[in-house]
């Protein structure tokens, strides 16, 4: 059955049309299959962003039940994005495109783990890798666009779905032992219940800005910046000519010398909570600020009584209790996979232990006492 | 628009037979119609959907403003989120110029139906519930605007939330009316919330009737609830809410809570069948939080409180909270009576004029011969008193809540 797959995926591979990116500045005749975007291509039993993409990744990212990511970014000819610190203006017309996916084992069993599987020439070998859906976020006059695309088994074509998609996944990890994951592809709403970060403001990129962006990358030719790759390609104006004034969040899973638990936990907590838990955020109505620009204290929920928590609360009185991860309703809620309790609400059915890890050991560092 | 009706009813009831409590199997096709068409609804797009139990397992969302969901009344058409896989509410509302009536919400795992952030909300003959009772693995709360302006919530029913049944937060221009409360921890909650009338609703059996709070660090202090006509009885539920919400420090048995808010008149309400006190008057110094946990702008005092012509019954027997009880037992005798109205004493003590709070941020009771005792928190208390000659006084009334949608339905 398997090899009966991988031949069909041989033969097809080579013989495909590939389209042209999609430029579609206005209007609502969304393709119904990923492949009329012309983000990725297949070669050789290989997929990969086409020329005219840009693949990138993030210092340190969100966590979606441990899928990978394949990131791309195109922008029209001649047109670029306009750095600026805290958000890039991208023009109209740029297509995101974020691919999930896990990684295959001989056998065909999907695995946990958090290794850069990427060919930096080649892409991602089809054969090792499972490919669950492909969210693209599309800039028009109008603002941004949320496209949710589920891939098929065979993983020959991906097709919208406004209202998501869901799969029982079971994950094999380091240690031979499985994981079961109820993946969750969300719905366009649910993409924009993130996406907009600001209320009112529609939807945007949340991972491609400064300093999500500002670190190394294997391209094709080499290891280079991203912010400068990015300049150079003519892609981004107005990046300034200093990386050290540029902000970066820590490096996940390891972090750069002199970034501290501090930076690695306030990372974490930027890449996933911050979208929703920021003064203009969906999540503003708990009080709860996690975005960079907000300094420890109540706000960002040192000794902070919950307030619509519910059932959330765990029985703990306040958010972050300094020296006490177990009394502190930020661990309750991390460590949780029910639905009606978990943080973030959407984008995993599992538990990060890596990054409950870091939560964990930042708390306890704290001192003080509520 | 209409939703085709199915068959999941008959395959749930037949799978019934077979074991104890088999998980439902969600109707997928119906599930996933539903969101599609809350994702393409354009403004004025009217949903209906008809009569019949639907199993879900996954949240609803709407971000279009301009739309409209009806169903064929709160008892015929039934969304059942029993055995939900995800989402963190039934639906999830962020969008103006909203309007849902006659649909219920049953068994989400977390809040029923939560609208964030919109203007001219219509909330209509909608019932949330756990089906199972009351139990503290419920969802937070039933009906939930936050951070909304000019909302009505008209004819509502509210079952079973471990926190609030009908819990409004963050919000401008409120009107709840006509509505149910029942065997949740807050029955109607009106929290940090500005301009809301509260009248002609029952709460009953929950463990506080009406609460009208304010908590801290949060972008919006509330102020000026009237709360009237009201039946509020028999709210004597034990407090099934989680720790560290705001509801859990409501003791079982209390008619109307207020906490930390400013400006609220509670008048014309039968409030009785109390345990603990058919009103109590509380700041958040008495939750249980210190100052560390309060921003600085945060005024935890009960101000400007206004109780007046109110009937009440019974009530102040068998207060719960250790502390109560011995009070109870201490100044009353063991089958003695706690006062209708209990006051836990905090003032702001910079504002005092010759030991006396200004005549507008005053407590006054006006409701003839129902008294109030000052447990005297602040003095661990030590000087507790039920001498009325400071409170009795009156403030003039509290203006109307100007609500067009509450205008127009007047009488329909």
């Amino acid at each position: 059955m398997h090899r009966l797959l991988l031949g069909a995926l041989l033969l097809l591979a080579g013989c495909e049309q590939q389209p042209a990116p999609l430029y579609l500045p206005q209007g609502d005749n969304y393709p119904e299959t990923l492949s009329e975007w012309g983000m990725l291509q297949r070669a050789d039993g290989f997929i990969a962003p086409v020329a005219e993409a840009l693949p990138y990744d993030l210092n340190t990212p969100l966590f979606t039940d441990y899928a990978h990511k394949l990131r791309t970014v195109w922008m029209p000819a001649d047109t670029a994005a306009s750095y600026g610190e805290a958000h890039f203006d991208y023009p109209v017309g740029t297509v995101l495109s974020k691919t999930f996916y896990y990684t295959k084992d001989a056998q065909g069993r999907l695995l946990l783990n958090e290794r850069d599987d990427r060919d930096p020439q080649r892409g991602l070998e089809l054969a090792r890798v499972q490919l669950i859906e492909t969210r693209i976020l599309l800039k028009q006059q109008e603002g941004w666009v949320a496209l949710p695309y589920v891939w098929d088994e065979q993983q020959q074509e991906a097709h919208l779905e406004w209202a998501g998609d869901s799969r029982e996944l079971s994950l094999l990890n380091a240690e031979g032992k499985t994981q079961a994951v109820a993946y969750q592809v969300p719905d366009a709403n649910q993409c924009a219940g993130c996406h907009e970060e600001t209320a009112g403001q529609g939807v945007n990129p949340l991972g491609p800005k400064a300093r999500h962006l500002n670190k190394d990358f294997a391209y094709a030719d080499g290891m280079h910046n991203q912010l400068q790759h990015w300049q150079q390609q003519g892609r981004l104006q107005g990046v300034p000519a200093e990386l050290q004034g540029v902000p970066q969040n820590a490096l996940w899973p390891t972090p750069r010398a002199g970034e501290s638990l501090e930076k690695q936990a306030r990372s974490y907590l930027d890449a996933n909570c911050s979208h929703c838990h920021n003064p203009k955020g969906p999540g503003r109505t708990s009080g709860l600020l996690l975005d960079p620009a907000t300094a420890i204290g109540i706000s960002y929920g040192l000794c902070k009584q919950p307030v619509a928590a519910g059932k959330g609360s765990g029985d703990r009185l306040v958010d972050i209790h300094p020296g006490q991860p177990d009394k502190s309703v930020l661990l309750f809620r991390v460590e949780s996979v029910d639905p009606s309790i978990m943080m973030p609400e959407l984008g995993r059915s599992a538990m990060h232990a890596e990054g409950v890890d870091v939560l964990q050991r930042w708390v306890a560092s704290l001192q003080g006492d509520c | 628009m209409r939703l085709a009706p199915l068959s999941v009813l008959a395959l749930s009831v037949l799978l019934a037979a077979c074991s104890e409590e088999p998980a439902p199997v969600a109707d997928l096709d119906f599930q996933k119609d539903l969101q599609t068409q809350l994702i393409k609804a354009k403004p004025g797009s009217v949903i209906e959907i008809p009569a019949g139990t639907y199993q879900l397992d996954r949240s609803l969302s709407l971000k279009v403003s301009g739309v409209t969901i009806k169903g064929a009344g709160m008892d015929k058409t039934i969304l059942s989120f029993k055995g939900q896989k995800s989402g963190a509410e039934g639906l999830l509302v962020d969008a103006s110029d909203f309007t849902i009536e006659d649909i219920a919400f049953e068994d989400t795992l977390g809040d029923s139906l939560k609208v964030v952030g919109g203007k001219n909300i219509i909330i209509r003959r909608v019932r949330t519930e756990w089906t199972n009772g009351p139990a503290t693995e419920n969802g937070a709360y039933g009906i939930y605007p936050v951070q909304t302006e000019n909302t009505l919530i008209d004819g509502a029913v509210a079952i079973g939330a471990s926190d609030a049944g009908i819990y409004v937060g963050q919000s401008r221009n409120v009107v709840v009316r006509n509505s149910r409360a029942e065997r949740n921890v807050a029955g109607i909650e009106i929290e940090n919330t500005i301009d809301a009338d509260v009248y002609d609703n029952v709460a009953t059996g929950n463990t506080g009737g009406i609460l009208v709070f304010n908590m801290p660090n949060l972008p919006q202090a509330g102020r000026v609830t009237r709360v009237f006509r009201n039946k509020i009885e028999g709210n004597n539920h034990k407090n099934f809410g989680h720790k560290g919400t705001p509801v859990a420090s409501v003791p079982a048995g209390s008619g109307v809570v207020i906490n930390s808010n400013d400006d609220v008149e509670v008048f014309d309400n039968d409030i009785g069948d109390h345990k603990t006190a058919n009103v109590i008057i509380s700041s958040y110094f008495s939750t249980g939080y210190t100052d560390l946990s309060t921003a600085e702008s945060f005024d935890p005092y009960p101000e400007g409180i206004h109780i007046h012509g109110n009937r009440f019954g019974p009530a102040g027997d068998s207060p719960d909270h250790l502390e109560l009880k011995a009070l109870k037992v201490s100044q009353f005798g063991l089958n003695g009576r706690l006062p209708d109205i209990l006051w836990d004493g905090y003032v702001n003590l910079d504002i005092l004029v010759d030991g006396k709070l200004p005549a507008d941020r005053a407590i006054c009771i006006n409701n003839g011969e129902a008294g109030m005792i000052n447990v005297d928190g602040p003095n661990n208390y030590k000087n507790i008193s039920t001498d009325m000659t400071d409170y009795r006084c009156s403030l003039p009334p509290l203006p109307a809540v100007k609500l067009a949608s509450a205008d127009a339905d007047q009488g329909a």
